[in-house]
């Protein structure tokens, strides 16, 4: 109960809170939470518009939330998602691939292998060498965007790309197309199936408890005896599979070539999203969807009311740190602190306080 | 090939409509109009985004004529969803996507899906045939005011070095590179110009970083082609140096180190596509101007601007205004030694061979 209670709470706190921020800038609070449900899920136009923004996000955040249930705090997303875009327009530049959705296929493999070989090798820098996950990973995100740019701007070019250098564009039928008459791509399908089969993972194979043991306490789970080191870069591999494949459904549903309009930030925003998951990958669908609401209300907002672009990060960087302050009300978590402001500093002095 | 075709069935749809209207010029003139402008970057970033978002808050000021805005929109799906708002949403009928990197897809993608609405897109190629009727391309001749810089930049200048910092060796920035040279160069031809490429729109500290390295070798006239040149100005004006502006004024941010500077005039583009799509005439698919069409501007020189360094400037700038004046003009050599234009050999501004430059003049320090 309190794991929908808490975030919902927190975020009716995050609006009211500016409401009163809008408020004091002149702006009716009531038009503006009208018009950000108006512009998130007020219809069926709103419903696709942060539909399509949460779909990458849904994987990218995948590529924090399975390492971290080993233990590792991997922020390096952006770097797999950029390499996975590359890999997709790479191989369908190099290699004949069948016209269809089979070739999509290949592609979109072709960008989770890279994405998994860019933050496996993060994850082998932590074990064998004794290196930062957040760091290396975060570091080898400037690498993969500096090798995404040589690569797009020099050897892969299309020279036809004059001022906007990009890779020679996927033939219309390896392109992933919309659903239906709607304007949403199967990407959405594809990141919520994954965030699905990864929690699944997660919670009900025996793979994916050892990858939780470790994380939990990694001595614990070598003197059980799991392969600590092995499952640690499994899940570098597939978050950064994840982020890749991401990077390459963008290039394949959006961008149909790979140029430095793919460096969009999706890996970034991923960590906020995972973060407030609580790195839970069932929980990351509808956050992800979430973001993708303030994405668009924050449109919306632009356009109805001329307020800045900074506005709507505004609100989401309320929700977020609300969103995390709550957890500390977890589980009774604020009873002894509320007991602790009632009994006043006389109590807090007496030798039954916390000896910490 | 479908998508082809499917084109082709929506420029004639186009047409039907335009030619519907056009029976009723009058009714359509005083109907009010929404348009949409899209930002890629802040709107008062003293450069790019400014010198759109100027020329929208004049448009503002037209009767029936109402304005949607929206900044900091990524070239992603981000920007097919706010050209979709734009139009369902807010109604509008006109769309103005600003940044090169809306074009291909997102433009042309969401141009197929509203056959009644038009597109006029910043800095593209529009080509018959292949893009949509109902899209646009629109652009200014920048290059004849980096020109009017450089004549400036090469009197001012006392170490004969001149700096440019850029952001990518694409054609639009090369050919702002080449004017810029070849305009001090024209005042003395020993003069040269050290190039620096960022390697992205807005990237403030190594735009930073390239201007003080550049001021360390001696360079003492600094101009640039990136997103926000405020970085560039502020850092030359405090390390003592003179720089010629780009985009909008920056004349504020430094009004002591501020020569001139090349800017847009957008408004002009802006009010062709509206009057355009008010009056039901067909929309101009491709829109370029220079100084004598009113798309681009200088900027009011600075009080330490010499004379003899006006006078010079306003005798070219004269030229350009009269269409007698070719930058790119044969014999020029390439900053390898390679002819480039054979003499007797001249570009007008308008020929599209300009707009696929891919080389660097004599007295450019820098490769591609």
């Amino acid at each position: 109960m309190q794991n929908i209670l808490l975030p919902v709470g927190a975020i009716a706190m995050a609006l009211l809170l500016f409401g009163l921020v809008v408020a004091l800038a002149g702006v009716n609070p009531v038009e503006v939470w009208a018009l950000l449900f108006l512009g998130a899920f007020g219809d069926w136009f709103s419903w696709q518009n942060t539909l399509l923004r949460a779909a990458p996000l849904m994987l990218t955040a995948l590529c924090v939330a399975i390492p971290a249930r080993a233990g590792l705090v991997v922020i390096g997303g952006e770097g797999a998602l950029v390499l996975g875009g590359l890999a997709c327009a790479a191989l369908a530049h190099a290699v004949p691939l069948p016209d269809s959705a089979a070739g999509t296929l290949l592609v979109c493999l072709a960008g989770a292998l890279a994405g998994a070989l860019w933050v496996a090798l993060a994850g082998w820098l932590r074990q064998y060498r004794g290196i930062n996950e957040t760091i290396s990973s975060l570091l080898l995100a400037y690498v993969a965007i500096g090798l995404f740019k040589h690569v797009v701007e020099g050897p892969l070019r299309d020279p036809s790309s004059l001022n906007k250098p990009s890779t020679p564009a996927l033939s219309d039928g390896l392109l992933m197309g919309p659903m239906g008459t709607s304007d949403v791509h199967w990407g959405l399908v594809i990141g919520v199936v994954v965030c699905l089969a990864a929690g699944w993972w997660l919670r009900l194979t025996p793979s994916g408890f050892s990858v939780r043991v470790v994380g939990a306490n990694p001595r614990a789970a070598q003197l059980v005896g799991l392969p600590a080191t092995r499952l640690v870069l499994l899940s570098c591999a597939l978050g950064g599979a994840a982020a890749g494949l991401a990077g390459a459904i963008e290039v394949a549903a959006v961008h149909t070539s790979a140029n430095a309009a793919l460096i969009a930030g999706y890996g970034y925003a991923g960590i906020l999203v995972s973060f407030m998951a609580r790195h839970n990958p069932w929980a990351i669908v509808p956050v992800a969807i979430l973001f993708g609401g303030f994405g668009a209300a924050g449109s919306l907002l632009q356009r109805r009311l001329g307020l800045p672009d900074a506005s709507v990060l505004l609100l989401q960087g309320m929700a977020f740190v609300l969103i995390l302050a709550s957890e500390a009300l977890r589980d009774g978590a604020w009873k002894p602190w509320l007991a602790r402001i009632v009994r006043g500093r006389s109590a807090m002095a007496s030798p039954q306080g916390d000896t910490r | 090939m479908s998508h082809l075709l499917s084109n082709r069935r929506d420029s004639i749809k186009t047409m039907a409509a335009l030619g519907a209207a056009a029976m009723s010029p009058l009714a359509f003139a005083q109907k009010p109009i929404t348009v949409g402008v899209i930002y890629v970057g802040p709107r008062d970033d003293f450069g790019y985004n400014q010198a759109h978002a100027e020329a929208a808050a004049m448009l503002k000021k037209m009767p029936g004529v109402k304005v949607v805005e929206e900044e900091n929109v990524p070239e992603t799906n981000a920007v097919q969803r706010t050209m979709t708002g734009m139009i369902a949403q807010d109604g509008a009928q006109l769309v103005f996507p600003t940044s090169f990197g809306y074009f291909d897809p997102h433009m042309l993608t969401v141009a197929g899906r509203f056959p009644n609405a038009r597109f006029a897109h910043c800095g593209g190629m529009w080509t018959e045939g292949k893009h949509p009727a109902n899209t646009a391309s629109f652009f200014g001749y920048i290059d004849e005011c980096q020109y009017l810089n450089g004549v400036i930049a090469g009197h001012m200048s006392k170490s004969k070095k001149i700096g440019f910092i850029a952001a990518k060796p694409i054609p639009q920035v090369l050919r702002n590179i080449n004017a810029f040279t070849m305009g001090a160069r024209s005042v003395d031809p020993a003069i040269t110009t050290q190039v620096i490429f960022t390697g992205d729109w807005s990237m403030p500290v190594k735009e930073a970083e390239a201007t003080n390295s550049m001021a360390d070798q001696g360079v003492d006239v600094f101009t640039m082609h990136v997103d926000g040149p405020k970085v560039i100005v502020e850092t030359a004006a405090r390390r003592g140096k003179m720089v010629c502006g780009y985009h909008a004024s920056q004349a504020k941010l430094a009004p002591n180190a501020y020569l001139t500077g090349a800017e847009w005039n957008w408004l002009t583009a802006y009010t062709n596509f509206l009057e355009a799509a008010r009056s039901g005439k067909p929309h101009p698919n491709f829109v370029r101007g220079g100084l004598k069409e009113g798309f681009v501007k200088t900027s009011a020189y600075g009080p330490m601007v010499t004379d003899s360094a006006k006078k010079q400037a306003d005798g070219v700038k004269a030229q350009m205004m009269a269409g007698t004046f070719d930058i790119f003009k044969g014999p020029l050599k390439d900053n390898k030694g390679a002819s480039i234009i054979a003499a007797g050999k001249a570009f007008k501004q308008t020929d599209l061979e300009l707009e696929k430059m891919n080389y660097l003049v004599e007295g450019v320090m820098g490769s591609i």
